[in-house]
């Protein structure tokens, strides 16, 4: 089912009830992690409870910046904020930011400005802004641009991870093993004169299929085992599994931040695209995440990898291939797991952790032994700093 | 005796036949085997250096010099005219292509050689795999390593390899093998090399672009580092350095002569520089070894040690045991006596297992195996110092073990290769131990 069906499933006009036996592949409010504006509100807001509760969590550095939940980069609404970003603009004026339509997708409509003077029509003095400009149609959201990505072969590269979330209270969401990343065809300069060359900074395949070098064969693309290879063999293995930990913890991070907004419906299941980039520190962003990720294919092994995905999602969304029923508790067997690991599982952490299943960092962990096995972890993540 | 009949039939008419084919490129296409560039010209390459990737020269009139099956033909067609007095009988009932009649170790004497890939002996590419514990073997196998690495001992190093080596200490591991060291002497070399391909055009230049193009820009693995291959094959092909392995091989190097002056040595040259003609495949040498080094003069220096020690054997006619009519001997025979059967079959249906198997071998595998799996063979290479398991001649009788049940079913060639087409899924370690230690004999 489509995004624009599911708005009309569930929206409150046409009174539509979904049966027991019918479990659909969005939820109602999924806008709220896919959206770029509210993703970042709900994580900036997630945040500020951490730090109100005293959390461990939302621990700072000297210079006032998350330790833990560092993990999206410095993002302002625009018009909204756009004062506030002025004032953040000033104080490093030689940045470069992006500039992203909130409600598009594909690459569809952003570019890059290392000038106030480029964004001049959203600021709300301008003659030009009404409050027709303000409505959920324009707006955009402009984040610093981070210019130092891991580069390999020259080349910027993003990942596309995938993601099912079966529910949301109690937590429960898998990853899927075979996630890619995605090159641009072009080498990656942070140069001034190419911030208008899309093949160079956006990684979409939506852009990069229309780039002179595009190759039919790989599509660009390449599994996260050869990146993980790539790490270790020349990276080592220590840093490299930093950092996958790091990937998993800030997806984990961020569906915590949105669970307490999101309509848990029991008929609905969800399985997100989520966009990494890696900078050269081997620090991971997260850039945003998609309700609707492509399932069509550039390459054969695509093509291989997108049905597998689909085969996969569905047999833990719907058990054993048999009638649905929403009230099932949402466990399904290990077997029919197939290229899918079981990410986080809320139930289980706060239960007897021990024998989780989950990437071994207990730092993951958040139940209520949050804050014995968060001092592990803490140990484990503060080495890098 | 049989090296020097290889030595000047077989290789000596092979290396005349490939010098012709590069000469009549050059005069169809009436390129220069070499020519200075013009300053403008030097200076745009100097800027493109890095992505050499993006250049698109019209390459559509080049054609490789060979390929593999070329190469095969030429290799099948041996015969050593000695042979008459037959001595050995056994060679008689040999029905494979390879027709010399050279001594290769039978599976007891591989076994011997090979006992650090026993069954009860750990390796990584067996006891790493998720479903055993790394207290069992990993982790005292990784602490091993690093030890290994704090001494800098080479020939420990070596023998530390059989097992496999960690996929975060194989880079280091490799270089101490090698001796590779990058001195401030060795990247100065490299510099200076670079400074001579941004200088002068080789016309080799465009069928190593060519190759490039062909096969790694096209591999799911490897297209990543296309730029990288450019900066290590356009200085490889000018290292002259490199003529130095000429003297342990059967093969020589290729010569030119100065235009006019054909036959007068005194205006003889190398063509090119370091001797070597590459081949369509040539490329898939260099691809794999950029997931352990990207710094390039690093990259170039483990290279090209990695072609003077082995790679030169896998194109070159000798009667070396590492040298491709052995391994391919190897080959035929190890599949004949140990699964007669599957090898009659394939005969009778004109798919000689050799002929599918060959292009494995040339490549040392690149571009078949999965990466992962591919540096796991590789170390045994290095650990090992022979080809006999890569070139796996061994592996390779080892996949066609593997594959048999469907093999026997085939009833064509093309069927066959069907089959054998894709070797991305299969694990190199467990088929190896199977074939060579689980085989009843």
């Amino acid at each position: 089912m489509s995004v624009q069906t599911i708005r009309s499933v569930f929206s409150v006009e046409t009174g539509y009830r979904l049966s027991d036996d019918q479990i659909v592949n969005h939820f109602p409010n999924h806008y709220e992690l896919t959206r770029k504006d509210l993703m970042v509100k709900n994580i900036k807001r997630y945040r500020k409870e951490l730090e109100k509760e005293g959390s461990p969590l939302a621990e700072k550095d000297e210079n006032g910046k998350y330790l833990y939940l560092d993990f999206v980069p410095v993002t302002y609404m625009l018009p909204a904020d756009y004062n506030l970003f002025v004032e953040e603009f000033r104080k490093s004026p030689s940045s470069t930011w992006i500039m992203k339509p909130c409600g598009k997708a594909q690459g569809k409509g952003i570019f890059l400005i290392n000038k106030l003077s480029q964004i001049k029509k959203w600021s709300r003095d301008s003659k030009t802004s009404s409050f027709v400009s303000q409505s959920t149609k324009e707006a955009y959201v402009i984040s610093l641009y981070i210019n130092n990505p891991l580069l390999i072969g020259g080349r910027k590269f993003d990942l596309r991870l995938y993601v099912l979330v079966s529910t949301y209270r109690p937590l429960r969401c898998y990853m899927y093993k075979l996630g890619f990343c995605r090159f641009c065809t072009v080498k990656y300069t942070p140069s001034t004169s190419e911030l208008d060359n899309m093949f160079v900074h956006l990684t979409n395949v939506a852009i990069q299929k229309h780039g002179e070098d595009y190759n039919h064969i790989h599509g660009g693309k390449w599994t996260v085992n050869n990146l993980r290879l790539y790490l270790e063999s020349t990276r080592g293995k220590e840093v490299t599994s930093k950092l996958f930990d790091e990937i998993h913890w800030i997806i984990v991070q961020s569906l915590k931040a949105v669970a307490p907004v999101m309509n848990n419906d029991k008929h609905c299941f969800e399985c997100y695209g989520y966009d990494i980039i890696i900078d050269d520190r081997l620090k991971p962003w997260l850039i945003e995440v998609n309700a609707s990720p492509s399932l069509t294919s550039s390459t054969a092994n695509d093509r291989i990898l997108k049905y597998n995905l689909i085969n996969d999602t569905l047999n833990i969304a719907v058990p054993n291939g048999e009638i649905p029923d929403c009230k099932w508790n949402k466990s399904p067997p290990k077997e029919v797991l197939g290229n899918y690991e079981i990410l986080y599982d809320e139930e289980l952490a706060q239960g007897d952790g021990a024998d989780r299943e989950l990437r071994s960092r207990p730092g993951q962990s958040l139940g209520p032994r949050g804050g014995r096995s968060r001092d592990s972890g803490r140990t484990v993540l503060t080495t890098w700093k | 005796m049989a090296l020097t009949v290889l030595r000047s039939t077989g290789q000596g008419s092979w290396e005349k036949r490939i010098l012709k084919s590069l000469n009549s490129m050059c005069t169809e296409l009436s390129i220069p085997l070499a020519r200075k560039r013009p300053v403008g010209e030097q200076k745009e390459l100097l800027n493109k250096w890095n992505e050499m990737g993006t250049d698109e020269p019209d390459l559509s009139l080049f054609r490789p010099v060979y390929a593999p099956k070329d190469f095969l033909e030429v290799l099948i067609n041996l015969r050593n005219p000695n042979y008459e007095n037959g001595d050995s009988l056994s060679f008689r009932t040999h029905l494979g292509l390879i027709q010399v009649p050279l001594k290769v170790k039978d599976i007891p004497e591989l076994k011997e050689f090979f006992v650090e890939l026993g069954l009860t002996t750990g390796q990584l590419g067996i006891d790493d795999s998720t479903q055993v514990p790394p207290e069992l073997f990993e982790n005292e196998h990784v602490r091993i390593g690093q030890k290994v690495l704090a001494e800098q001992d080479s020939a420990a190093a070596q023998q530390y390899v059989r097992q496999g080596s960690p996929t975060a200490l194989r880079a280091e591991l490799w270089a101490l093998i090698l001796n590779i060291s990058s001195q401030p002497e060795d990247i100065l070399y490299y510099e200076q090399l670079k400074t001579n391909v941004i200088q002068h055009d080789l016309l080799v230049d465009s069928l190593i672009y060519k190759d490039v193009k062909l096969t790694a820009s096209n591999d799911d693995y490897y297209f990543v580092f296309e730029d990288y291959l450019y900066q290590v094959l356009l200085c490889f092909s000018r290292d002259t350095s490199v003529l130095g392995h000429f003297a342990y091989s059967s093969a020589s190097p290729p010569k030119s002569y100065i235009r006019g002056k054909l036959g007068l040595e005194e205006y003889a040259v190398f063509y090119p520089p370091n001797g070597v003609i590459p081949f369509h495949g040539f490329s898939m040498y260099v691809a794999p070894l950029c997931f352990l080094y990207h710094e390039p003069s690093k990259l170039y220096q483990i290279f090209r040690e990695m072609y003077v020690r082995f790679f030169f054997r896998l194109h070159s006619i000798s009667s070396h045991p590492s040298g491709i009519v052995s391994l391919c001997l190897l080959f035929e025979t190890l599949l004949q006596t140990y699964l007669p059967q599957l090898f009659y079959h394939l005969r009778e249906i004109g798919a000689q297992p050799l002929r599918i198997s060959f292009k494995w071998m040339v490549r040392a595998f690149s571009g078949y195996l999965a990466t992962d799996q591919l540096l796991l063979l590789w170390d045994r290479i290095l650990g090992y110092n022979t080809l006999e398991i890569l070139a796996g001649k061994i592996l390779a009788a080892a996949v066609f073990a593997f594959r048999a049940v469907n093999l026997m079913e085939v009833t064509s060639l093309a069927a066959a290769e069907a089959v054998l087409a894709d070797l991305s899924t299969l694990k190199v370690m467990p088929l190896l131990q199977i074939f060579l230690f689980a085989t009843v004999t």
